[in-house]
């Protein structure tokens, strides 16, 4: 069994993944990097990660999360996250990547934001 | 009473998770409550994977060694690899403005961030050790 599990639903021309489960090195992170791949190929550029499922994060997945925004931007898209962990939000700005990610506490001011 | 556990694994991503659940095991067995189960399987899964990508390379032949043990003043962790070591001068700082957008490289930072002690020394056999504590 996967250690996550990834679903996709669309709100207008925004892809929101939510995602439930570990991004850890090895099947999480990969699990992840497919995903947003598979969107970018077929031409979904503004996608909203939602973490609130997200019980655990390394500096493997924290590195996917990277990835996965440098990979969305190159495609002159927009990955935005929503709903951190306390866990996640602090392993984020131990890494200074609170500057870099644009963060969200609810869905509607999130979607809102992509206009 | 000191308590310690040692085991060997092999140099494969899924001994990440090994060691991690070994871990946790342990410190839960010793009473030690959330917020410390989690910064030492954090601790863990960083120097066991930093052991089996960067210092072993996946070599099949080579191993990873992992001891846990309880001291007065909290847990320690001692994992070694038998790869080549490193010069952690030579570890870019992954905060420093130019590395923030790099996919890797954060794996020290949170081994320092989440114990209260960090060392890493060439072992004279081979390999290298990482000794990580956290005090109660």
């Amino acid at each position: 069994m996967s250690d996550i599990t990834i679903s996709e639903r669309q709100a207008g021309d925004v892809t929101i993944l939510d995602l439930d489960g570990k991004v850890t090195i090895g099947e999480g992170s990969v699990a992840l990097r497919n995903a947003i791949r598979r969107l970018l190929g077929d031409g979904k550029s503004k996608i909203l990660m939602n973490l609130a499922g997200v019980g655990y994060i390394d500096s493997s997945g924290i590195g996917e999360l990277v990835s996965s925004f440098t990979a969305v931007n190159k495609e002159g898209g927009t990955l935005k996250l929503l709903n951190l962990t306390q866990k996640i939000q602090d392993l984020l700005a131990i890494t200074k990547l609170l500057t870099v990610f644009d963060v969200y506490e609810d869905e509607e001011s999130a979607l809102a934001s992509y206009n | 009473m000191k308590d310690k556990r040692e085991f060997t694994l092999p140099s494969r991503i899924e001994s990440v998770d090994e060691a991690a659940s070994e871990a946790e095991a342990f410190v839960k067995q010793n009473g030690y409550g959330d917020d410390f189960v989690s910064a030492i399987d954090l601790a863990v899964r960083e120097s066991v994977a930093n052991a089996v990508k960067h210092g072993n390379k996946f070599d099949p032949e080579k191993s990873v060694e992992v001891t846990l043990q309880t001291s007065p003043e909290g847990i320690e962790i001692i994992v070694r690899d038998f790869g080549p070591g490193f010069d952690l001068e030579e570890i870019p700082d992954p905060t420093n403005p130019e590395n923030l957008l790099k996919a890797s490289g954060r794996g020290i930072l949170f081994m320092r961030s989440f114990m209260d002690h960090v060392e890493w020394h060439n072992h004279d056999e081979g390999g290298m050790l990482v000794k990580m504590a956290k005090w109660q």
